[in-house]
């Protein structure tokens, strides 16, 4: 699902989409996006690795290594979570549905 | 040292919000989340532009220290109200830094900014006026601050708690998977660490796990109580988080966090470094 990387990804300078794994995507409840939502990126033995805040448009972004990931949000309208195979280098997108 | 001294739940703040001779201070590395909303009543202090030196690699000195808690009209009998993003690793950090320089009663808010907002509790965007006072500091206490030469003299000997993620333990990342991978050193961990990632210590919303769950948790991972605990992680923010939970928490007598931490010492010429789980 990887393919080749999205050109217009709001990434930082100096990430190499070759080299380098990116999880990202929008925390959202009923299709709308929910910004302010605690995201957890957790292991494939559901171990927390490293949490966000989703920005005002509800985007959460992660570098991980390849693997298995779960994606979980906290925020005050519920939680939710979605999982995520990265396999190689690239950019990854996923939405996280939250309520 | 016991939770009751060193950590205070959400309602208990809600309740003190306007107590005299006491202070909440947000520490953040991101301080524009303060700027947005804050805990009616706090201050903010950036833990880099004013908890750092800015040209040398260390903290501000003791009279530096002085003129930043005088200038934020936090006085030496005032009760510290610490907490932040990040599940409170900067609040964590700076809690440790108010007992570096000795002030008496600071304490953590459990759960910090994340467990208020998602109890929809009150944020304001006013800043405090504080008449500024005159704070007296201490010398550092070094019984809780551990240095690189201790560290390594400590492989083998003492508790080496590494409190990042496994993949940053192992050598795969050099830094916590939200963040940008941009540093040049040496992947890895230091030699007989044990790794007990900070998140193991606290609860999804941030607040700390119980004290029997602290203690199951680190003898589990084969932390010895019988011996002097330096715990490190990459910048030395996460480290403050497991040094509270084992130090003021669990009441553990002898531990350290080590502050230069994965970025020092995975540049240091010469130290012996391990990748891997460190279970092989």
């Amino acid at each position: 699902m990887c393919g080749s990387p999205d050109q217009n990804a709001d990434l930082p300078a100096g990430t190499d989409l070759t080299k380098e794994s990116v999880l990202v995507g929008k925390v959202t409840n009923s299709g709308s996006p929910v910004g302010g939502a605690f995201v957890r990126l957790l292991d494939s033995t559901g171990e927390f690795t490293a949490e966000v805040v989703s920005s005002a448009t509800g985007d959460y972004r992660f570098f991980a290594a390849p693997g298995s990931w779960t994606v979980r949000a906290l925020s005050r309208s519920g939680n939710g979570q979605a999982d995520v195979s990265v396999g190689g280098p690239g950019l990854y997108t996923t939405e996280v549905p939250v309520g | 040292m016991s939770r009751q001294d060193a950590l205070v739940t959400a309602d208990w703040a809600e309740e003190n919000l306007d107590a005299p001779g006491v202070v909440f201070v947000e520490v953040d590395e991101d301080t524009t989340a303060y700027d947005g909303g804050h805990i009616p009543g706090a201050v903010k202090i950036d833990w880099k532009t004013e908890l750092q030196d800015q040209v040398r690699r260390d903290f501000v000195d003791k009279a530096g220290f002085e003129k930043l808690l005088s200038s934020k009209g936090i006085a030496n009998d005032d009760t510290v109200v610490l907490y932040g993003g990040n599940n409170n690793w900067f609040a964590a950090y700076a809690y440790w830094y108010f007992k570096l320089y000795g002030h008496s009663d600071v304490k953590l808010l459990d759960g910090g900014r994340k467990k208020w907002e998602l109890d929809g509790r009150k944020l304001d965007s006013a800043v405090p006026e504080r008449k500024a006072t005159d704070y007296t500091a201490k010398e550092q206490d070094l019984s809780i601050r551990a240095f690189r030469d201790e560290v390594v003299d400590a492989i083998g000997s003492k508790n080496l708690v590494d409190v990042r993620s496994p993949d940053e333990f192992s050598g795969k990342l050099l830094a916590p998977a939200h963040l940008p991978q941009e540093q040049a050193q040496r992947g890895g961990h230091i030699p007989s660490a044990l790794n007990v990632p900070w998140s193991k210590a606290a609860n999804e919303d941030g607040t700390f796990r119980s004290d029997e769950e602290l203690r199951e948790l680190y003898g589990a991972e084969g932390l010895d109580s019988s011996r002097s605990t330096i715990a490190y992680c990459r910048i030395g923010e996460r480290s403050s988080h497991t040094w509270f939970a084992l130090h003021e928490l669990l009441g553990e007598p002898d531990v350290k966090n080590y502050d230069g931490s994965w970025t020092e010492y995975g540049s240091l010429v010469g130290v012996p470094v391990e990748t891997g789980d460190g279970k092989s």
